[in-house]
């Protein structure tokens, strides 16, 4: 019998729910994530590993926000320069940025990709929220 | 290969619908839009998006046009002038400031404050499900706002209609760029756009190195003017204790360059010379304007004095010499001419006339000393009469020369046969 195939079914599962875990302001205006385990997540994640990775988060953004010697340096190198320092290095926020990123992509591959979630990089949605992504089990089921 | 149902293409549309559908493929792939291109808010792009500017982008280009009309005028018409007449650092410094602004208006210009980018269809969705589950029942929409506690005190957060969130603290909506901007101070219609907390540092900097820059100008400018003008002249004037005839006749700069050089009057400090001749004391109208004119006594008071002293001298005995010595003292303590007449009396040698101005310091002490050492050794009685006439006359040439300078005074002239006598007199014994 003939099937039509869609190419979306092939290549993407359906996107089923998404889940947002907002920021927590209890410390001031510096950038940290709620680290209560959402329900909807409750059946796909263990807890603690949930708070792990939100923990780590929250220390890297707090690294790159971190005031000390280090970035009062590099502030004032900029402002002596006229900024024009910017145009050879890259800022320390930029370079936990790219930390971030890396740290999510392999957390992705490892502990979520096999659970059919996927974890969105905060900075794609302005800094506002970790999005989590729960893909439909379609393909499992498809198999059995 | 599986049998799949496929759609018969029509050979027909061939040459018409695959080449708009390859193009729209094509163009899928090859077009795909930046995110500054569909953004929401009301901003302008530049540079494919490197750049952000505020759609009313106000009066930056006058704030631009008015810093480099200035700075241009200062470095076309003041640096010249003070660069020959001050520094060379001038240029230099003003450079450096008219960079700094220049770069810092430019950062904070185009530089995102620090837009919130709205949120995702989903995300609003999930928020407006949080407000309505968490809201009351009654019909009447739930107000907007969630209470947080920052560091132990609670902050009310506000819901953004326009972005489709609740806003973090410290922030705010921009009404004229429909934007959510962190840490919001304001939009500044001179920079052309908000100022958040991505460009708070920039706009400091600019106002900072502005109001550095317009100081420095206003100062040159001042100066420039100064230094061309009366004021400026004057002021020279005055720190060099010259007066406008002497600098235009050139009396005393026989050498070029030394300013102090060959001013006898000078005390070699500016500041010596601007208090003297400013704050120095003030001396008393010598013409009596209000006194009543006496048309029959017109005999100078001094010329009386000459004629009662010639009297004294051939009676000369020890006493008459030392009390008209005294008198004479008397008089010269209270005359002006005290210190030039003395010190060329003592020694009766000419070759001191030229240190006339440095002599009256010096001289004084011994002077007094000398004279009173007159009086206490009671001067020899005889030789006055004799020696009188010609101390006189030496000490009238050695006077003469002290005063070639200055225009000599009617008083002086009255009063110097007087103090000759009087120190010829009392200076004999030491000859």
């Amino acid at each position: 019998m003939a099937e039509t195939h869609s190419l979306q079914d092939l290549q993407q599962p359906a996107v089923s729910s998404k889940v947002f875990v907002q920021r927590d302001y209890s410390s001031g205006t510096i950038c940290r994530f709620q680290t209560k385990f959402p329900s909807e997540l409750e059946s796909r994640l263990d807890k603690q590993q949930f708070e792990e990775t939100i923990l780590t988060l929250n220390n890297l953004y707090a690294e790159a926000e971190k005031l000390g010697g280090k970035s009062y340096l590099e502030g004032c190198l900029a402002c002596l320069s006229a900024y024009t320092i910017f145009l050879c290095m890259e800022t320390n926020y930029e370079k936990v940025l790219k930390k971030i990123a890396r740290y999510i992509n392999d957390q992705n591959e490892k502990i979520y990709a096999p659970k059919g979630l996927l974890l969105t990089d905060p900075i794609e949605r302005g800094l506002r929220v970790v999005e989590f992504t729960i893909f439909e089990d379609r393909s499992i089921d498809s198999t059995r | 290969m599986k049998n799949c149902e496929y759609q018969q293409i029509d050979p027909r549309a061939l040459s018409v619908s695959p080449l708009s559908v390859q193009n729209h493929a094509e163009k899928k792939v090859q077009r795909r839009r930046r995110k500054w291109e569909v953004f929401p808010g009301k901003n302008r792009f530049f540079c494919d998006g490197r750049l952000i500017l505020a759609r009313q982008n106000g009066v930056l280009p006058l704030t631009l046009g008015l810093i480099l009309v200035t700075s241009g005028l200062f470095f076309a018409f003041d640096c010249p002038f003070l660069v020959t007449h001050l520094t060379v650092f001038i240029p230099v410094i003003g450079g450096v400031l008219f960079v700094f602004v220049v770069t810092s208006l430019l950062r904070t210009s185009f530089t995102d404050p620090g837009i919130l980018p709205r949120a995702t269809a989903d995300e609003a969705a999930d928020i407006e499900r949080q407000i309505d589950s968490s809201g009351s029942s009654t019909y009447r929409p739930p107000p907007r706002t969630k209470e947080i506690l920052i560091n132990q005190q609670v902050v009310k957060l506000k819901y953004c209609f326009t972005c489709k969130m609740f806003r973090p603290p410290r922030t705010s909506h921009c009404s004229l760029c429909d934007n959510c901007v962190e840490r919001f101070d304001h939009h500044c219609p001179w920079v052309g756009n908000c100022v958040g907390k991505r460009n708070y540092r920039y706009f400091y900097s600019f106002i900072i190195s502005l109001s550095f820059l317009t100081s420095f100008i206003f100062g040159c400018v001042i100066t420039h003017i100064t230094l061309r003008s009366q004021t400026g002249f004057h002021t020279y004037l005055v720190a060099s204790n010259l007066t406008t005839n002497e600098d235009i006749k050139g009396s005393w700069s026989s050498k070029r360059g030394a300013e102090e050089s060959g001013n006898p009057y000078s005390y070699n400090n500016i500041i010596t010379n601007c208090c003297a001749t400013l704050c120095g004391p003030m001396p008393p109208s010598l013409i009596d304007r209000r006194g009543f004119h006496l048309p029959d006594e017109v005999i100078p008071v001094a010329s009386a004095l000459e004629m009662e002293l010639p009297p004294f001298t051939p009676k000369s005995n020890a006493n008459m010499c030392t009390r008209s010595t005294k008198d004479v003292l008397e008089r010269m303590l209270h005359s002006s001419d005290f210190h030039g007449l003395c010190p060329s009396g003592i020694q009766k040698t000419t070759p001191l006339v030229q240190e006339v101005p440095r002599a009256p310091a010096t001289a004084e002490p011994s002077l007094s000393s000398g004279c009173s050492r007159q009086l206490a050794h009671q001067a020899v009685v005889d030789p006055c009469p004799p020696f009188s006439k010609s101390n006189r006359r030496d000490s009238l040439h050695s006077i003469n020369p002290a005063f070639r300078l200055a225009s000599p005074s009617p008083t002086l002239s009255r009063s110097m046969p007087v103090l000759g006598d009087g120190c010829a007199i009392g200076f004999m014994p030491q000859h």
